[in-house]
């Protein structure tokens, strides 16, 4: 027996409240209080991991977030892969598993590597996995790495929420120096946000001795915290800030011990006060980094806070103050203890019941699963089961880093402190370089000085103060044995020296070769001693050598945090049609297009989905088809200049249409390239309606707004997007004109009234109807807008009288093969980022139009009147045959090898024709109509013969049957 | 996430803007715009370490406006309504 729980103390545990776990298969007790590594250490459970190269036994090292070893996979609602046992509530029921270990972390089979560790430095996989392939090698090297493992069944247990919030001031850490930050600023009229990862605010005052304002540090810690949520301020324990964004963004993420998801917190505070504290380093001595080897200062939490005795033969070792509590702790508490430190001169007194061994260190520790003794720099032996180490305290500077603080170098404090202040953020308390309470009050009051003048008193320090007195220790190069810097990527100082000799000295080369401060730890222990190390290896000074960038996060956040409720359907939620529950009680399948959700098809008659889309489509030119074409843009284009307007963004000429009539024309952008295509409305001289394709809508409306407010000014054009406003019913076939009178809708449907391009305006049930004769089909046709909460009774009128017409609701596949068979191209599908205008043929405005529009000098180019374009053609299969794959590549022999010559767009088999009808962009295609060409797609090569665009009745004839 | 001032909604996140290009970079009108101005137009852009003049659209208002501010250290130096020399 080694470490246990003693029979009375413990600040955070509730001895009313026993809990159980089970941690690799065992069972654990505890008490409601603990973190799994406070348990574990409580039962004496020394090795809980192992290590990620070369499964070396591991113990817990540490307290917090800065523990590189104990790292667990905690399984069930809550499941979340390598958390740390030192964060982690101990909650009854919980499973935990140890990572990296195979069956358990006590026997794990893959112990057997740590043999031939010489053989597999840093850089080994880089070096060895190259001949003949490292795909070669790649699975089996990629089921050995990693650590934890993702439950892959697991779901979550609800929505996590997200927080937007604001307040004046927010504090990072509540220890003594956020707490009296938080204090005064409060004090000053602030607003404040106090947020600490620890489920009890206090940080080192929690542990450690110290008496605020006459009271002992617990009263103050209550009083303060009281005081604060009296105030109406925000206290947020169990809390994490990961990150610090640009403009003093800080990401926070808040844990919850009801088992609910995670909660992050957006906070845009005005003022930041960084009081995050320092974290203890290790020392450096072969084998240090053996089960049982603990920061000092871990050993003194688990004493006071959860009243576990780490060891019973205690060695600690230290270069500054610090462990003199520890060490005093734990005499006290019964443990055999001796301080051995560096310092020869100038150390404090002895404490009692503690031997002090001055002016030697640790040369090794020996042990195999666990630590059994040390051996000092003067060969002298001490037996024990636990060492603890103090190197010195590193500030926790990450998140001002983050938010591109500088640092600057402490030679006196052998750390980087803070260096120039950043805007919106103070940093203050051991974060700051303070150490006495005194100071750490000091410091606080500094920081929140220049908020305003506070009513509340600073608090002062009546106790004893804490000092430092640090003597650097760094690891040495040439140091015998192996001597861990990094315990969770397994880097020794024999891999720095490695990495130097190879020229990996910058610190960010040092980092990713040897993976030095990688991993779920970001090296928050070791990455200071390694780049002192390459400092004293190259001969430079440690700020010479610098740190890497700070980035977040600071900790690991659960992705679903950052998710929140963005999952599922409401990922990238889909626009819906009026009409849409009408067209499901129709049988509709629905599919996304361009960010709608709209009918496919309606599945019908039984038959699978293809035979359907065939059904609709032939339906459709029988009599007469009913499709809801609501999604269709419809974007007003109001003002005094509207004609110049719509003349300037169009290709086509748009001005000298008459009101009351319709014109199909391109948009292009500014490198000629076809955007969009579509049907304009003049509804009256200053008045148009921009038709433009349904996945356009959004990007048509800005583009109109950008040349609206740029060009021509906010008086001349006004613009406005009705596209959701109205829905748009269309009436296609060669009865779409005797069904339409059927309802009476107020208006002559003559074709001397109503020709094709041109509109009408009627009513129906009250309600004013537009009505475009335009045809996407090639059949006569009539898209009718009406209000869409007034458009169900229209559409179940038209599909009444349809009946006796035999007329069909098709579905936008069916829609896909009419067109095709016209030839009308889908912008996107039958265009790529090449195609201009007169690649489709619309060469007239190019060498006609006189005035300016957008795109106009592109088309002008050498580019764009290159011979050999590809050119917009409809292409023809051999009899039999089935339709050519989209995408299939129009080839062309060169010297034995292929050659690309164009693809194919789209590609349908029409029922109407009774065979494949294609479209395509082919290299000169316009002046090779009868060409046949040969057709690659995924190694097949067949042939097709380059036609007209148009299929299907060339004369339009249909457009007034 | 930067804060983006839109000079008629005031602070918004970034994510509500879109960026629009190089403030000042005029459109040379014609058929015979020389061919390497009308490239310059297109697409060179001058991409500046430190202060940027920079055309911002807030979509939330669907407003444009000139923003300045400094690459480097994201610091947003100034944001005004397009006036004078944008309008027609």
């Amino acid at each position: 027996m080694t470490a246990s729980r003693l029979a009375a103390g413990g600040s955070a545990i509730d001895r009313s409240r026993p809990i159980r776990f089970s941690f690799d298969g065992a069972s654990v007790d505890g008490f409601a209080g603990d973190t799994i590594a406070s348990a574990l250490l409580a039962s004496d459970v020394v090795v809980v991991g192992r290590s990620f190269k070369y499964h070396r036994p591991r113990g817990i090292w540490g307290v917090g977030v800065e523990e590189p070893n104990a790292l667990v996979d905690v399984g069930g609602p809550q499941a979340t892969p390598n958390t740390r046992a030192t964060t982690e509530p101990a909650r009854d029921g919980l499973v935990a598993k140890s990572v990296n270990a195979t069956p358990s972390a006590l026997t794990d089979r893959n112990a057997f590597l740590d043999r031939f560790s010489r053989f597999i430095p840093a850089a080994f996989y880089y070096k060895t996995f190259m001949w003949p392939d490292w795909h070669m090698f790649e699975p089996r090297i990629r089921a050995m790495a990693g650590l934890g493992k993702v439950d892959t069944d697991w779901t979550s247990p609800g929505t996590p929420d997200q927080i937007n919030h604001h307040c004046d001031m927010l504090v990072l850490g509540a220890g003594p120096a956020g707490l009296a930050a938080a204090k005064l600023a409060a004090g000053a009229g602030l607003s404040v946000t106090l947020v600490d990862d620890q489920p009890k605010p206090g940080g080192s005052l929690g542990h450690r001795a110290g008496e605020v304002d006459g009271k002992p540090a617990g009263v103050w810690i209550e009083e303060t915290v009281a005081e604060l949520a009296a105030g109406g301020h925000l206290v947020l324990p169990s809390t994490t800030a990961f990150g610090i964004y640009d403009h003093n963004l800080v990401g926070l993420n808040q844990r919850h011990l009801d088992g609910r998801p995670d909660t992050m917190w957006r906070v845009r505070p005005r003022h930041i006060v960084l009081a995050t504290g320092a974290i203890e380093r290790p020392l450096p001595f072969a084998n240090n980094d053996l089960p049982g080897i603990l920061s000092a200062d871990a050993a003194l939490v688990y004493l006071r806070r959860h009243a576990v005795l780490v060891g019973r033969r205690v060695v600690v070792a230290t270069n500054n103050d610090s462990a003199y509590e520890a060490a005093a702790a734990l005499a006290e508490a019964g443990a055999d203890v001796t301080l051995v430190d560096i310092r020869r001169d100038g150390t404090p007194v002895a404490p009692a019941k503690v031997r002090l061994v001055k002016g030697r260190a640790l040369a090794s520790a020996k042990g195999r699963l666990r630590v059994e003794g040390v051996t000092l720099d003067d060969g002298s032996r001490l037996d024990a089961d636990c060492v603890l180490v103090s190197g010195g305290w590193t500030p926790t500077i990450h998140l001002f880093g983050q938010a591109r603080g500088k640092l600057a170098w402490s030679e006196a404090r052998a750390a980087f402190l803070p260096g120039d202040p950043v805007d919106g953020i103070s940093i203050t308390g051991a974060a700051a370089g303070a150490v006495s309470l005194s100071e750490v009050f000091a410091s606080s009051e500094t920081a929140v000085a220049s908020l305003g003048r506070t009513k509340a008193a600073a608090p002062r320090s009546t106790g004893v103060e804490a000092t430092d007195g640090i003597v650097a220790a760094w690891p040495m190069p040439g140091s015998k044995g192996r001597i861990w810097i990094d315990y969770q990527n397994d880097v020794t100082v024999k891999d720095v020296e490695l990495a130097a000799r190879e020229n990996f000295v910058s610190v960010e080369h040092l980092k990713r070769y040897t993976t030095l401060g990688m991993a779920t730890d970001q090296g928050k222990t070791s990455n200071l001693p390694g780049l002192a190390l390459m400092a004293g290896i190259t001969g430079r000074t440690v700020p010479e050598v610098g740190t890497t960038t700070y980035r977040p996060p600071f900790t690991p956040v659960p992705l679903a945090s950052f998710a929140g409720p963005r999952v599922g359907e409401l990922m990238a939620p889909v626009r819906r049609l009026p009409l849409e529950s009408v067209h499901r009680a129709s049988g509709a399948v629905f599919q996304e297009y361009g960010g709608w959700l709209r009918p496919a098809h309606y599945g019908g008659r039984g038959a699978d989905a293809e035979r359907s889309i065939q059904d609709e489509a032939w339906r459709a030119r029988q009599s007469v088809a009913l499709f809801d074409g609501s999604t269709l843009g419809k974007i007003e284009v109001i003002g005094p200049k509207a004609a110049e307007f719509v003349d300037f963004l169009y290709y086509n000429t748009m001005s000298t249409l008459t009101p009351g009539r319709c014109r199909y024309g391109f948009m292009l952008s500014e490198n000629g390239v076809v955007f969009d295509d579509g049907v304009l409305v003049r509804l009256d001289e200053h008045r148009f309606v921009v038709s433009c394709s349904s996945s356009h809508v959004t990007a048509v409306h800005a583009r109109l707004e950008e040349w609206r407010q740029d060009r021509f000014g906010r008086d001349a054009v006004y613009i406005h997007n009705a596209t959701s406003e109205m829905a748009t019913l269309t009436v296609s076939g060669p009865n779409a004109r005797k069904l339409l009178e059927k309802l009476e809708l107020g208006l002559s449907l003559d074709d001397t009234d109503l020709p094709h391009m041109a509109i009408g305006h009627g009513s129906y049930a009250g309600d004013e109807v537009r009505i475009a004769r335009v045809s996407f089909t090639g059949d006569r046709s009539y898209e009718i807008s009406i209000r869409a909460d007034r458009a169900e009774p229209l559409w179940a009128h038209l599909r009444q009288a349809g009946q006796a017409f035999d007329a069909v609701i098709i579905g936008l596949e069916a829609l896909m093969i009419l067109r095709a068979e016209k030839g009308f191209i889908v912008i996107g599908k039958d265009t790529d980022g090449t195609t201009l205008p007169h690649d489709l043929g619309s060469e007239g405005p190019r060498s006609k139009r006189q005035t300016e529009h957008v795109g106009r000098r592109s088309l002008l180019t050498e580019e764009a009147s290159r011979s050999n374009r590809l050119q917009l053609v409809g292409l023809t299969v051999p009899s039999g045959e089935a339709p050519l794959p989209t995408g299939a590549h129009a080839i062309r022999r060169v010297d034995g090898k292929l050659k690309s010559q164009g693809f194919v767009t789209s590609s349908y088999q029409s029922p109407t024709l009774g065979r494949p009808v294609g479209l395509g962009l082919i290299e000169r295609g316009a002046a090779r109509h009868g060409e046949t060409i040969e057709i690659q797609h995924l190694g097949k090569i067949r042939t097709a013969t380059i036609a007209a665009p148009c299929a299907f009745d060339p004369a339009g004839e249909r457009l007034n049957a | 996430m930067q804060l983006f001032p839109c000079p008629f909604c005031g602070p918004r996140d970034e994510t509500e803007f879109h960026y629009g290009g190089d403030a000042g970079n005029a459109r040379p009108d014609g058929a015979d715009v020389p061919i390497d101005r009308w490239a310059d137009y297109l697409y060179l852009r001058s991409n500046p370490k430190g202060t940027a003049r920079e055309i911002w659209v807030h979509m939330s208002c669907g407003e444009f406006f000139v923003m300045e501010r400094d690459t480097l250290t994201h610091k947003v130096l100034s944001s005004t309504a397009l006036g004078g020399e944008y309008a027609a």
